[in-house]
């Protein structure tokens, strides 16, 4: 009787939690999906895929082609920075690359619209670094920093950056040092090792990091809405203005379901190549 | 193997640059005597002393408190218990239930928000700091548990055993054995959650009422419409707060590598 109070009391509280909170409320954006908005913000309980039809339209076609152009490049971007970064970290001692790995932390504990508006203030046309760059004679006219894909992509790059960098750190600095050493004294020269010692080793992590970059990437509206000058929409923006700005919520669900699936098949791919869910956290 | 140590510290020199200034901008012009964040004119702590009568940033700050302590608590309990459940029972389901927790981690933030707004809406549950609490619990839990797990793994089965032999109740050795070995975990999942809460800024957007305005939310709206300087200086305070957080737990594991003598 006791144990059994004891099952219920440790498995509930997770099995109400995750049909609830998860599984539910994405079962019912799948729903109205299918459903019909009427012109008052309401909805209508048919069955139609016109919401569907609608996302093959050349307009969104555009922002979901420009949503993925964005993500990729800041992904690539990210892995430029980071792979460097780790190496560099990984050749100091065990003291010196805890104290830096916590550093990187550090921005990040504050909040990411904190951060966003740090740069508004460095990257503006009356800004910090126009102003650095005016004062200094390296420039006549103030560089166009913000309110373009430019700025966007600081802002994503910035904020995305840790989740690549820690991935790659945990598995750079899990290397054996002596299959670095065997490279090296085989004659491999550095380019050599990192090609055929390293980036192999680091692959399953570089996976990990560049997905954990460029999910978010397709959905962080207000990087762009700060950022970017309301001119330019990713996938983020696009699924916020139909559920606050337009109102049509079932063309606003089929966009957020399109944007699960893509996130779906990547995480499938993932999964494929012998990735493990436990490694996202 | 021979590093350039002058490119690898270049590099490192360039990257925490990149990761620091917009925030150290952001300290230097909470001194500053002009209005306009663009060229440091003079130090002075008034934006300081506006800081405590501007009572719609200090209420956006309350509320972001209250919403992160309350959340992490109950998802630092919710979490624990569950991950301890997950392990030790095996019920009908629980493949389905380990995969879903999964879906908060890897789907991007917004379809999660959207997707809590419609079911609120369904359910007729005014937005506000309910649910905007909830949401932040949905999205916490997870990472609560991945960290519990970890914790979990490394613990030796012979513990519970030797406690049953002796003739504990499984209430008591988890109470008295379970909980208290587990501890770093839970602590390090409850520090995230903490963290992920403060920092949300996408789920808090679509799930707070207009009696809940966060920090964050209150920021994203001030952009729009002008940032007065007494908001660099409340960004300074946290950060002071913050950073003396991080120091303590610095200096504690640092005396532990050395201890270790990793």
């Amino acid at each position: 009787m006791k144990d059994k109070l004891h099952k219920w009391l440790f498995t509930l509280p997770v099995t109400i939690y995750s049909i609830l909170l998860i599984l539910l409320p994405l079962v019912y954006i799948f729903i109205i999906s299918f459903f019909k908005s009427d012109s008052y913000g309401g909805m209508i309980t048919t069955f139609t895929l016109s919401n569907y039809i609608q996302l093959f339209d050349m307009v969104y076609m555009r922002i979901f082609m420009q949503s993925i152009i964005i993500a990729l490049v800041v992904t690539f971007i990210c892995i430029l920075i980071a792979y460097p970064f780790v190496l560099a970290i990984t050749h100091k001692n065990a003291r010196i690359q805890k104290i830096l790995i916590t550093l990187v932390m550090v921005p990040f504990l504050t909040n990411s619209l904190i951060r966003m508006y740090g740069f508004v203030v460095l990257l503006r046309k009356s800004g910090v670094v126009n102003t650095f760059l005016l004062g200094l004679g390296l420039t006549n006219n103030p560089l166009k920093l913000m309110y373009n894909n430019l700025g966007i992509i600081i802002g994503m790059v910035y904020t995305l950056l840790p989740f690549m960098i820690l991935p790659l750190y945990s598995s750079v600095s899990s290397i054996n040092k002596s299959l670095l050493e065997a490279a090296c004294d085989l004659g491999a020269n550095k380019r050599k090792t990192f090609f055929r010692v390293i980036l192999p080793f680091t692959k399953p992590a570089l996976f990990n990091g560049s997905l954990m970059v460029f999910t978010p990437a397709l959905g962080y509206f207000f990087i762009v809405d700060v950022l970017g000058g309301g001119k330019i929409m990713i996938l983020g923006n696009l699924i916020k203005n139909q559920f606050l700005t337009a109102r049509n919520w079932p063309f606003g669900a089929s966009i957020s379901v399109f944007l699960l699936l893509i996130t779906f098949i990547i995480i499938g791919i993932y999964r494929k190549t012998g990735g493990k869910l436990e490694d996202l956290g | 193997m021979k590093n350039n140590k002058v490119l690898d510290n270049i590099w490192l020199t360039l990257v925490f640059i990149f990761l620091f200034l917009p925030i150290a901008i952001l300290i230097i012009f909470s001194f500053n005597k002009s209005r306009l964040n663009i060229m440091f004119t003079g130090f002075t702590l008034d934006w300081y002393k506006e800081l405590f009568n501007n009572s719609v940033l200090l209420e956006a700050l309350i509320n972001t408190l209250i919403v992160a302590v309350i959340s992490t608590v109950i998802s630092t309990v919710i979490g624990t218990i569950s991950a301890y459940g997950l392990k030790k029972y095996d019920f009908k389901g629980k493949k389905l239930i380990n995969e879903l927790l999964y879906i908060p981690i890897v789907i991007p933030e917004i379809v999660l928000g959207i997707s809590l707004l419609c079911i609120y809406s369904f359910m007729k549950l005014e937005l506000g700091m309910f649910s905007l609490i909830l949401s932040h619990i949905a999205f916490s839990i997870p990472f609560v548990i991945i960290n519990v797990n970890s914790a979990i793994e490394s613990m030796s089965a012979n513990l519970e055993e030797a406690a049953a032999d002796l003739g504990a109740s499984k209430f008591k050795t988890f109470f008295h054995v379970v909980l208290p070995s587990l501890m770093p975990g839970i602590v390090s999942g409850a520090g995230l959650a903490f963290t992920l809460s403060l920092d949300d800024v996408v789920i808090s957007y679509f799930t707070a009422g207009p009696d809940s305005n966060t920090l964050p939310l209150q920021i994203f709206s001030m952009i729009k419409s002008g940032v007065t300087p007494d908001v660099n200086a409340l960004i300074t305070v946290l950060l002071l707060m913050i950073f003396t957080g991080i120091f303590i737990y610095m200096s504690i594991s640092l005396r532990r590598i050395k201890r270790e003598g990793v």
